[in-house]
C-alpha cells in the first residue's frame, strides 16, 4: 500500500512544475498502473486475511446467533453490544484485565529498565548476560504457565509449599497477584532488550559531559537517558501494554478464569466457543478491539513529543 | 469414563478419565499420530479406500486408557465380515476440549466423523444444530432393546432418539461403619449425624462436589430433582424451577453453613471428595464408584470400614433422583456411510462388548440384565445399588444451549455458603431465561 502512495506522490511531484492541471504524462500514468499492480497482491491478500474476518465479526456481532439454534439467526441491531456493556461479567473481566495490564507493564519497565542498564554496563560475559535474561522469554507461555501452575498447587509445587501449602489459584485476589507475576517474569526480558536499543542511543559524549559538569548519576539518568530513550520507551510500553490487554494464555492455564480471574478474552472465548453464542461473542471482540484502538491511540497521542526521531531531531 | 464426574463446562482444569472400579491408566499417543497426519493431509485419517474393501468408519471418542474399547473395536471389525473397519480417533482428556473439537468439526460440515461418543449433556445441542443423525426403524428398536430407560432419556430429543446408550454413571453415598453404623436415609439425617460427629471431636466432613463446574451443576440437578423439580420444560423453552428449587437450595446452604462442610467445598471436585475421605477426615462421601477400588488401594485400613449406600432422600420415604451420567455413541450427519456406522455403533455396545467396558474399562454398563450377570457382579458388590441408583436417576436439563444453563447454575450455587435461597434462585431464572434466548452473557 505504501508503494503505491509513494509512486503517486512521485508522479505528482513531477508534474507539479509542469503547470496546475494534474495531468500525467504517459509514463507517469503507466508508473502508476504498474504501481496498483505490484501492490495488488498484499492488498488482496490483507483484505482477505485481516479486513474480512474484522469485517464478518461486525456482521456476527449484529445478529442473534446461536451455532446449535441455526434456525434463531436474526438481525438484532446494538442489542448484543447492550447485552454486554450491562453485564457485570463484562465490567469485572475489563477490571481484572486492566488491573493485570497496569501492574504487569509498570513493574516489568522498571524492572526490564534495570535488566537493560545492567546488560548495558557489562562488559564481562555480556553474552552470556544477556542470553540467560532472555530464557523467561524463550519459553513457550503454556509451557511456563503449566510451570507456575503446578509450584502453586497445595501438596503438589514447591511455591505453595514454600508458602504454607497455600491455594493461591482458588481466591481472585491472590489469584490475580500470581497471574501478574507470571506475566512480569515473562515480560521482563521483552522490555530489557527494546530498552536497551534505547539506551545504545544515548551518546556516552553528553554522560562525560554532564559528569564533567557534576552532575550525580541520578541526575544523569533522569536528565538525560530517559528523555533519550523516550521513543524506546514509548515502543516498549506500547507493545507490553496491547499484549497485555490481550492476555489469555497465563490466565487460561493458571485459573481458566474461574473465580473472577477472567480476562475479556477470555469472556470472549467462553461466549464464542463454549456457550457457541456467535453474536454475543463477536459483540465482545469488536468492544476488545475498540480498547485496543483507545489505548494505542492515547500513546501516541501522550507522547506525541517523543515519537520516534523528532525527540532526537529537537536535541 | 464416567461423566457425570467429568468436568463438562465451568471449569477448564484438566479433568481425568475416572473410571469405574479396575482399571489403571495406561496412556496411549495413537492419536496424536494421526493428528500429525491430519496436519499433513486431511485425506489421512478417515475416509474410506475407495469401492473394494473395507470401509473405514472413524470414530472419535475420549481416550480410553484401558484399551477396552480398542477391544470391542477388535471384536465389531471381525463382526462385520470385511465390511468396515472402525479408525479410533482419541478426543483430548477433557470434556469441554472434546466438545470444541467435535463442534468446530461439525460446525465446518467436517465429512471424516462418522459416530462420536458424546457426554450425556450433549445430545440436544448437536441434534438441534443438524449435526447428528436420528435413530429410526430396526437400528433404533434395537438401540432401545433393554436399555435403562434414564440412560435412553438422555439421548432423546424432541421425541427422537438420536444416539445409543453406551456407558453410564451414578453416585452413591459412601460412609464409614465405623464412625456411622447406620447411613442415613435424608439430607437432613445425614448432617445431623455429621453435627454429632463433629461434637465428639470425631471425623465428620461431608464430602461433595462444591466447586464452581460441572459437578456444582449435578449437586443441584440431584437436589432439585430430589425434591421433585425440573429445572426446563420439555420443549427448553420455559424455566420450570419452583419450590423443590427453593428447598435444594436451602439443603445446599444449610450443609455450607454447617461445621459438617469440609472447609474446602468451594474447591473441590471429585477427586479432593475421594483424598479427603481416603485421609481420614470425612465421614461421608457422595461419589462415583471409582472411589471403591482407590480406597482399596490406597488405605486399606480405612476401607474395612468403607461402606455405600443409597444417595440420601430430600423427601423422606422418597428415593433421591440421582444426576445420570455416561456416553452415548451418535452417527454424524455428515458421514458418507450412514448405514454402516449405525450398525457399527450398534456393535460396540453391544453385550459383549460392554462387559468388557464393565470389567476392562471400569464403566457402568446401560443394558439393564447385565447387573444380574455373575460375570459383572463378582466385580462390583455394590451393583444392586448402582442398579436402583440408575433406575430412578434423573436427566440433566435437556437444551441445545446446556453450556450456559449449567455454567449459570455452577456460578449461583458455588460458593454455597452464599447461596441465599430466594435471591438464588431469582437470578437463577432470570439467567436460564436470558440463555434459553441466546441473550445472555456467560461468565
Amino acid at each position: 500500500m505504501s508503494t503505491s502512495t509513494e509512486v503517486t506522490a512521485g508522479a505528482a511531484a513531477e508534474q507539479r512544475p509542469a503547470g496546475h492541471k494534474r495531468q500525467l504524462s504517459e509514463g507517469a500514468r503507466a508508473e502508476r498502473r504498474l504501481g496498483w499492480l505490484l501492490c495488488a497482491p498484499a492488498v488482496i491478500v490483507m483484505i482477505a486475511v485481516t479486513a474480512y474476518p474484522v469485517g464478518y465479526a461486525v456482521w456476527l456481532s449484529l445478529e442473534r446467533y446461536n451455532l446449535e439454534l441455526p434456525q434463531n439467526i436474526k438481525f438484532v441491531g446494538l442489542a448484543n453490544y447492550g447485552a454486554v456493556l450491562s453485564s457485570p461479567y463484562w465490567w469485572n473481566a475489563l477490571k481484572v484485565t486492566l488491573i493485570i495490564t497496569v501492574f504487569s507493564v509498570s513493574i516489568s519497565l522498571v524492572l526490564g529498565m534495570l535488566l537493560a542498564m545492567l546488560m548495558h554496563k557489562t562488559i564481562f560475559g555480556r553474552g552470556s548476560v544477556r542470553t540467560a535474561a532472555l530464557i523467561p522469554y524463550g519459553i513457550v507461555t503454556v509451557a511456563a504457565a503449566y510451570g507456575w501452575q503446578y509450584a502453586w498447587t497445595p501438596s503438589q509445587g514447591y511455591l505453595s509449599a514454600a508458602f504454607n501449602n497455600s491455594a493461591p489459584l482458588t481466591r481472585q485476589v491472590s489469584a490475580i497477584a500470581v497471574i501478574i507475576l507470571a506475566e512480569i517474569w515473562k515480560t521482563t526480558p521483552f522490555m530489557g532488550l527494546l530498552l536497551l536499543a534505547g539506551l545504545s542511543l544515548v551518546p556516552d559524549d553528553l554522560q562525560k559531559a554532564a559528569m564533567v559538569d557534576g552532575a550525580s548519576g541520578w541526575q544523569r539518568f533522569w536528565r538525560i537517558t530517559v528523555p533519550l530513550m523516550k521513543p524506546a520507551i514509548l515502543v516498549a510500553l506500547l507493545f507490553r501494554t496491547l499484549d497485555s490487554f490481550r492476555i489469555f494464555d497465563n490466565i487460561y492455564i493458571l485459573t481458566g478464569g474461574n473465580n473472577g480471574t477472567g480476562s475479556v478474552s477470555i469472556l470472549g472465548w467462553d461466549n464464542l466457543f463454549i456457550a457457541l453464542n456467535l453474536g454475543i461473542g463477536s459483540a465482545i471482540s469488536i468492544l476488545i478491539f475498540i480498547c485496543v484502538a483507545i489505548i494505542a491511540f492515547i500513546f501516541i497521542k501522550g507522547f506525541g513529543t517523543a515519537a520516534p526521531g523528532s525527540a532526537i531531531g529537537k536535541r | 469414563m464416567s461423566s457425570g464426574d467429568r468436568r463438562l463446562s465451568t471449569s477448564r482444569r484438566r479433568s481425568r478419565a475416572r473410571p469405574w472400579p479396575a482399571s489403571r491408566a495406561r496412556r496411549t499417543l495413537a492419536g496424536l499420530a494421526c493428528a500429525g497426519l491430519a496436519a499433513a493431509g486431511l485425506a489421512a485419517c478417515g475416509t474410506a479406500n475407495a469401492s473394494n474393501g473395507p470401509v473405514t468408519l472413524t470414530f472419535y471418542l475420549y481416550p480410553d486408557n484401558s484399551g477396552a474399547t480398542q477391544q470391542a473395536i477388535a471384536n465389531c471389525d471381525k463382526q462385520s465380515g470385511g465390511k468396515y473397519t472402525i479408525s479410533y480417533q482419541q478426543l483430548p482428556n477433557a470434556a469441554d476440549g472434546q466438545r470444541t473439537q467435535l463442534v468446530r468439526r461439525l460446525a465446518a460440515n467436517d465429512s471424516t466423523i462418522d459416530i462420536m461418543g458424546l457426554d450425556v449433556t450433549w445430545e440436544a445441542e448437536f441434534a438441534e444444530a443438524g449435526w447428528i443423525e436420528p435413530w429410526t426403524g430396526a437400528n433404533r428398536t434395537e438401540a432401545e432393546n433393554g436399555t435403562l430407560k434414564a440412560a435412553l432419556e438422555t439421548a432423546m430429543w424432541k421425541g427422537k432418539l438420536y444416539a445409543v446408550p453406551a456407558n453410564t454413571n451414578t453416585q452413591l453415598l459412601w460412609y464409614r461403619s465405623d464412625l456411622v453404623p447406620n447411613p442415613p436415609k435424608t439430607w437432613a439425617e445425614m448432617i445431623q449425624d455429621a453435627e454429632n460427629l463433629a461434637k465428639q471431636g470425631k471425623p465428620h466432613y461431608i464430602e461433595i462436589q462444591g466447586a464452581q463446574y460441572e459437578g456444582g451443576t449435578v449437586w443441584f440437578n440431584t437436589m432439585n430433582a430430589s425434591a421433585g423439580g425440573t429445572v426446563l420444560n420439555p420443549d427448553a423453552t420455559k424455566v420450570t424451577l419452583g419450590e423443590p428449587a427453593l428447598k435444594a437450595l436451602t439443603i445446599m446452604k444449610q450443609l455450607a453453613d454447617s461445621p459438617a462442610a469440609d472447609p474446602s467445598l468451594p474447591v473441590q471436585m471429585e477427586n479432593e471428595n475421594r483424598l479427603a475421605m481416603e485421609a481420614g477426615t470425612a465421614a461421608f462421601q457422595l461419589n462415583y464408584p471409582f472411589v471403591y477400588p482407590a480406597m482399596k488401594a490406597d488405605n486399606p485400613k480405612l476401607f474395612k470400614n468403607f461402606k455405600w449406600a443409597l444417595y440420601p432422600s430430600v423427601i423422606p420415604g422418597q428415593p433421591a433422583k440421582v444426576t445420570i451420567g455416561g456416553i452415548d455413541l451418535a452417527v454424524s450427519s455428515f458421514s458418507t456411510h450412514k448405514d454402516l456406522a449405525f450398525q457399527a455403533a450398534l456393535c460396540l455396545r453391544d453385550r459383549q462388548n460392554q462387559i468388557i467396558g464393565a470389567n476392562v474399562g471400569g464403566v457402568p454398563p446401560t443394558i439393564e440384565s447385565l447387573y444380574n450377570d455373575p460375570a459383572l457382579a463378582k466385580n462390583y458388590p455394590f451393583h444392586e445399588d448402582i442398579l436402583k441408583s440408575l433406575q430412578n436417576a434423573s436427566v440433566r436439563p435437556k437444551t441445545p444451549v446446556y453450556q450456559v444453563v449449567s455454567i449459570d447454575i455452577s456460578h449461583l450455587i458455588s460458593p454455597a455458603r452464599s447461596i441465599n435461597p430466594q435471591t438464588t434462585l431469582n437470578s437463577m431464572k432470570s439467567q436460564i431465561d436470558q440463555g434459553l434466548q441466546s441473550k445472555g452473557l456467560v461468565p
